[in-house]
């Protein structure tokens, strides 16, 4: 056989995993520009490279507002993400579990909010705010998240509570558990990792969230605000060091989560 | 808290819930379903109300007298029918695209990628855990004229030597194909993991070739997640503004810039109510229209 078929035929049988290998660099190219520059010698904006440095990671607060917006965005993204997590949570156990009147209406308000498009979500909320006087601010913020979030809390933990076996709750009663110790000693560790998902996932909308944060903000900052609103004047190396540290942080969490499974499958 | 239903499984029909149990119910939807009441629903009211209203004449900005003035409707429509074209000729652009690139990614998990597919599906939703806005500024980086990126791409002849990329719809269509990019390939793997291998190889079986077996047997079967990527990818994509705002000029703004500029920069409240519900209406009726015509129900 000659090389060219030999070499056409690797190629026929490795085409998707070359595709592969591309298009994950196509996903990580931004990721790995915003890393880069991150070490880049501080300057007013960060938009050619000047040379490596370690400083602004030493000191990453350094631009004034980059840390205080930073804070405002996690307290931000602790506080709605437990209020959805719980609501969205108790709406997933009602969907699952029971059927009842109103079960279509109930799904649908559930997903209509995730079919509509953030910036008719923003100028709604923003005009019920407006009409009721509402003063802009950390509240009305929460109160948007939230309302984001819940949609998203329900279906994962729905996914979740809907893979269990039955099989297990049984028996709990078979054993003469109570339906309130079935439900706290089987049910929610059993569950737990769907919420813990879901929570994840919940923070990370918030924490990322730029066009309704824009519209009921006020002058509240957050990070993605702040670092819209200085696109124009140029955007300190502070802010690449902090979007940088988030996504190694959020990538660590996910991978100690799988590695965490991997060895438990091992041992059952 | 929640009473145990006896045989809630997936496949058996869930038990109706009666007395005491249709208050456990009650006790777990209100709280949520009162909270989108009225942060979800109630705003869309507010906004329908908002966008018949016109000056009060006062000369104070932003006071509003509701008049029903449907008008603001058609004043809306011709003034920004450009802005609701490249809206949808942008979004739906980048859903297309989307869709390409991230079809033989989502086979690539679902059917070859082994024990590494929950890993490969973290890779794939990687770029959330940075910031949406810094990694659309990373692209107006990398795909300024004078970077890397575009001479070597009109070194090879793949683009034309004048063509500017800085500031073009072509840059909004890559902001908005990437920044969507794993909301297509999400539903389209999970779609695509739950077709049995054994049909894919029933249509080898019966001499099929590989892309035979793709048209006839895996791409029917996988409709559902394609359904639900294109839908996912289009909706919020149609209504992005920061795209636009970060990687376009003053000819590429879409209905979402106008929405937030008639909000901050012109208090011109009506106006904005009156784009949104537009925009809703059109993306309502374009969904419904799809979803008949790809032959599927399932939405989620």
């Amino acid at each position: 056989m000659s090389t060219g078929i030999k070499a056409r035929r690797w190629l026929g049988r490795h085409a998707l995993h070359i595709y592969g290998v591309l298009a994950f660099a196509y996903i990580f190219t931004p990721i790995a520009y915003v890393m880069v520059f991150s070490f880049n010698r501080p300057a007013r904006s960060n938009l050619t490279w000047r040379g490596f440095t370690l400083e602004n990671w030493t000191n990453p607060c350094n631009a004034p507002d980059v840390c205080n917006a930073l804070g405002n965005s996690l307290k931000i993204g602790v506080a709605s993400t437990v209020i959805a997590t719980v609501l969205g949570t108790m709406v997933a156990f009602a969907l699952a579990r029971y059927r009842f009147r109103g079960r279509t209406t109930t799904n649908l308000l559930i997903f209509l909010p995730m079919a509509t498009p953030e910036v008719v979500l923003a100028a709604s909320l923003l005009t019920l705010f407006l009409n009721m006087r509402v003063q802009l601010g950390f509240t009305t913020i929460i109160i948007a998240h939230v309302m984001f979030s819940i949609s998203f809390v329900v279906v994962a933990v729905k996914a979740r509570i809907a893979s269990l076996d039955p099989r297990l709750e049984q028996a709990a009663q078979d054993l003469y558990a109570g339906e309130f110790e079935t439900f706290r000693r089987i049910t929610l560790p059993l569950v737990a990792p769907g919420i813990a998902g879901a929570a994840l996932l919940a923070f990370s909308l918030s924490f990322d969230d730029f066009i309704i944060t824009n519209f009921v903000s006020g002058d509240v900052n957050t990070f993605p605000k702040f670092v819209y609103v200085s696109a124009g004047r140029g955007i300190p190396a502070d802010a690449y060091v902090i979007g940088s540290a988030m996504f190694l942080l959020a990538m660590a969490i996910v991978l100690a989560a799988e590695l965490f499974r991997w060895r438990r499958a091992k041992n059952l | 808290m929640a009473a145990i239903a006896p045989r809630a499984d997936a496949t058996e029909e869930l038990p109706r819930a009666t007395g005491r149990q249709l208050r456990t119910v009650l006790i777990l939807l209100v709280p949520g379903l009162l909270w989108l009441g009225i942060f979800f629903v109630v705003p869309l009211f507010t906004l329908a109300g908002t966008s018949t209203q016109t000056p009060s004449g006062s000369g104070i900005p932003g006071e509003f007298v509701q008049t029903f003035h449907l008008a603001n409707y058609w004043d809306v429509i011709s003034e920004y029918k450009g802005h609701f074209g490249r809206s949808f000729l942008y979004s739906i652009l980048a859903t297309a695209l989307c869709l390409a690139i991230g079809y033989p990614l989502a086979y690539l998990i679902a059917f070859r990628a082994g024990r590494a597919r929950n890993l490969l599906l973290v890779l794939v939703v990687a770029p959330f855990f940075t910031s949406f806005v810094l990694r659309t500024l990373a692209w107006r980086q990398i795909l300024s004229d004078d970077g890397w990126v575009v001479s070597s791409l009109k070194w090879v002849h793949v683009i034309p030597q004048d063509m500017a990329v800085t500031a073009s719809p072509l840059a909004v269509v890559a902001g908005i194909t990437y920044n969507f990019l794993p909301f297509m390939v999400l539903p389209l793997y999970s779609s695509l993991e739950r077709i049995d291998p054994r049909l894919i190889e029933a249509g080898g079986d019966l001499y099929g070739n590989g892309f035979a077996v793709l048209r006839k047997v895996t791409f029917p079967l996988s409709m559902p997640g394609v359904v639900a990527g294109t839908l996912l990818t289009f909706i919020p994509a149609s209504g992005d503004y920061v795209n636009a705002a970060l990687l376009g000029n003053n000819r590429t703004t879409m209905v979402g810039n106008v929405v937030e500029s008639r909000f901050f920069r012109v208090v011109d409240y009506p106006t904005a109510a009156a784009l949104s519900f537009i925009l809703m209406a059109i993306i309502l009726v374009l969904v419904v229209l799809y979803v008949r015509r790809a032959g599927t129900e399932e939405l989620v």
